[in-house]
């Protein structure tokens, strides 16, 4: 039917930050690299690793902790997967339930999302119910390789709440998460977009704070793919890496915001209202019923090396693999997660088109207070500001160093 | 000497053990079986399906297979508390179910599951993991099960599961089979009454709009009847 030259599945979530693959799709960019693709949606990160793992997809958008899991054996099943691209910065939140914002505003939540803030009037919320013999809160995130998980517990931790014993985590599937929030099963979710605009916008919660502000330009989603598949592929994951690169710049466009949001609404992809996808692309988060936060990089799709897969994103989060007790510490562990990441391939991809590269493959994140200029290969790039809410640096050369700090941290 | 097969094991309780350690005490325990009498208890299978009717014809081959302690769960609600009363060998659940990952996140966690839980019996027989997922059904498999007991079960899923994709299909293929005569008749309808033309007449137009345009002929009747409709003079 076409002279594709290459023909790739990718299976997706749901999920607004497919929104990388999606338009490499729909806006044509996969077919002008000579790429049929296909983009399946599944039903749970279970499955879309499954049908990487038996060959039904090449590729994948991945929760970004994922591959480092599976190929750490953490997960029931899974090939050897790599991640030679991210697709994008930011993008989840942290929403409570009503009941659950009108206790943390009664402590001095102000609705500003300022992460310490909303944490220190969670952690009294959580005292108080802990002296008055209420159960524990109950929070959900979709997975517990998912950087929702690691950032929920970051959070938590860092304003002095035991993420495993004064609140308890759960599992849900994203679509899931706003109906549990308004029928009380949960008291606060973190989750991608669309689903806290949609629990905002049916009434049934509030965003309490947001992952841009508790680790600034953290990647979200990633491809994940095939191992065995880009060894005997390179051509085509160079093409399809760069048909995502142009499909990225299409995304950041702001003129091209109200089209995307239409094409993501569409039955195929996130099946939604289209007014629930606008939020998250502009910036402009709607919060509450009568609220409307401006968040400077809520989602990122391409400015700030947002694609680029940093060896020091994996690390980090391989770092909170062992702090939550997930995988035991080892060199040959950590030089897995190192090695899941590929910005080799990137490069090698992406360099013929003159695109902004970074000089690193790692960096120190916490480093960038503020958006900074930074040496790169051909184009100009600006990076950060980057880094955790708390002032923690994580620096990836001193990743023992790190492991027992938090160690001593949770002593 | 049932309890002593069902013994937990290292690794039942406590920190999360990653696959690879469950695997190798898989491994460890099927040798240890292996010198245990060939005679066993039957295996109890909970079945998680929210499609009844799969389930169903999943739970009779089952019985068939003479497996009587079988448990169907339509609703994973409450899912760790009949996970802890029925204390399956052998979870079968279908892959379009979207609570997977809260399902695994609790075989790996929970203390409402007694015993560690792998997926399938053997990591490295790909064949039947691809025909599994080809499927739509996967399974997790208690730790030190003996892969010959179970693989029967796992193929018999499988081919249920396939068999009744092919009866969803022939049913969607009937169903829509007869839509189509109906939105067919309906256009012709319309065509005879505006028109003033014979039923045969109307069919032969629409055969000549359907060859011309390359398209179906339920496809030029919808048109027709939508077009109709947004007229207002549907017949």
């Amino acid at each position: 039917m076409s002279d594709a030259r290459f023909e790739i599945s990718a299976g997706f979530l749901p999920l607004l930050d497919s929104a990388l693959l999606v338009a490499a799709r729909e806006k044509g960019f996969a077919a002008a690299e000579g790429i049929d693709l296909t983009l399946v949606r599944e039903t749970s990160w279970a499955n879309i690793r499954d049908r990487l793992a038996v060959g039904h997809f090449q590729v994948a958008h991945m929760l970004a902790p994922m591959p480092i899991a599976c190929n750490l054996g953490l997960t029931p099943l899974a090939a050897t997967t790599v991640v030679p691209m991210a697709l994008g910065l930011g993008g989840n939140a942290v929403t409570v339930s009503n009941a659950l914002w009108h206790d943390m505003a009664a402590h001095g939540a102000s609705g500003d999302l300022s992460p310490r803030a909303a944490g220190d009037a969670l952690r009294a919320v959580v005292a108080e119910r802990t002296r008055s013999g209420a159960a524990p809160l109950r929070l959900g995130v979709v997975h517990p390789h998912s950087g929702h998980n690691y950032e929920l517990r970051y959070w938590l931790a860092a304003c002095g709440i035991d993420p495993d014993g004064d609140v308890e985590i759960v599992i849900l599937p994203p679509p899931l998460m706003a109906d549990a929030l308004g029928s009380r099963a949960l008291d606060g979710f973190c989750a991608g977009e669309p689903w806290n605009t949609a629990a905002v916008l049916l009434g049934h919660g509030r965003v309490a704070t947001v992952k841009a502000k508790i680790w600034r330009s953290s990647p979200e989603k990633v491809l994940g793919a095939d191992a065995r598949w880009c060894d005997a592929n390179a051509e085509a994951l160079s093409a399809l890496l760069r048909a995502i690169h142009h499909a990225a710049q299409w995304c950041a466009e702001p003129a091209n915001r109200a089209e995307l949001a239409g094409i993501m609404a569409a039955p195929a992809y996130v099946g939604r209202p289209a007014e629930w996808m606008l939020p998250a692309l502009s910036g402009h988060l709607v919060t509450a019923a009568d609220s409307v936060v401006d968040v400077e990089d809520f989602f990122v799709p391409q400015a700030k090396a947002a694609t680029f897969p940093w060896k020091s994103h994996a690390l980090w989060f391989y770092s909170q693999m062992v702090r939550w007790g997930q995988v035991e510490h080892s060199a040959a562990n950590a030089a897995i997660a190192r090695e899941t990441y590929r910005p080799d391939l990137y490069r090698t991809a992406l360099k013929p088109l003159g695109a902004a590269l970074p000089g690193a493959n790692a960096k120190v994140e916490g480093a960038l207070p503020a958006p900074t200029p930074v040496g790169s290969a051909g184009a100009s790039l600006v990076l950060g500001p980057d880094g955790f809410f708390d002032g923690g640096l994580f620096d990836p050369d001193d990743l023992d160093g790190y492991i027992a700090a938090q160690r001593n941290l949770a002593g | 000497m049932k309890r002593s097969r069902r013994n937990p094991g290292p690794f039942a309780f406590g920190r999360p053990s990653t696959a690879r350690r469950r695997i190798f005490a898989l491994h460890k325990d099927s040798r240890r079986a292996k010198k245990k009498s060939m005679k066993t208890a039957a295996l109890r299978v909970l079945v998680i399906d929210e499609n009844r009717i799969r389930a169903s014809i999943i739970e009779a081959g089952l019985r068939e297979a003479g497996h009587e302690d079988v448990t169907l769960v339509h609703d994973v609600a409450g899912i760790g508390q009949r996970i802890a009363e029925t204390n399956p060998d052998v979870i079968v659940i279908d892959l379009e179910n979207p609570n997977r990952d809260m399902l695994e996140n609790m075989f790996q966690l929970s203390r409402a599951v007694k015993r560690p839980i792998a997926m399938f019996v053997d990591r490295s027989d790909s064949a039947s993991i691809e025909a599994a997922v080809d499927a739509g059904v996967s399974a997790y498999v208690v730790d030190g099960l003996k892969r010959e007991r179970v693989k029967p079960i796992l193929d018999m899923a499988v081919s249920r599961f396939n068999a009744f994709s092919r009866l969803a299909r022939e049913l969607e293929e009937a169903r829509s089979e007869l839509e189509d005569r109906k939105v067919i008749d309906r256009a012709k309808g319309i065509l005879m009454k505006s028109r003033g033309i014979s039923e045969a007449e109307a069919y032969a137009l629409m055969r000549k709009a359907a060859m011309n345009q390359n398209r179906k002929l339920s496809e030029i009747a919808q048109s027709l009847v939508t077009a109709a409709g947004l007229l207002g003079d549907d017949a």
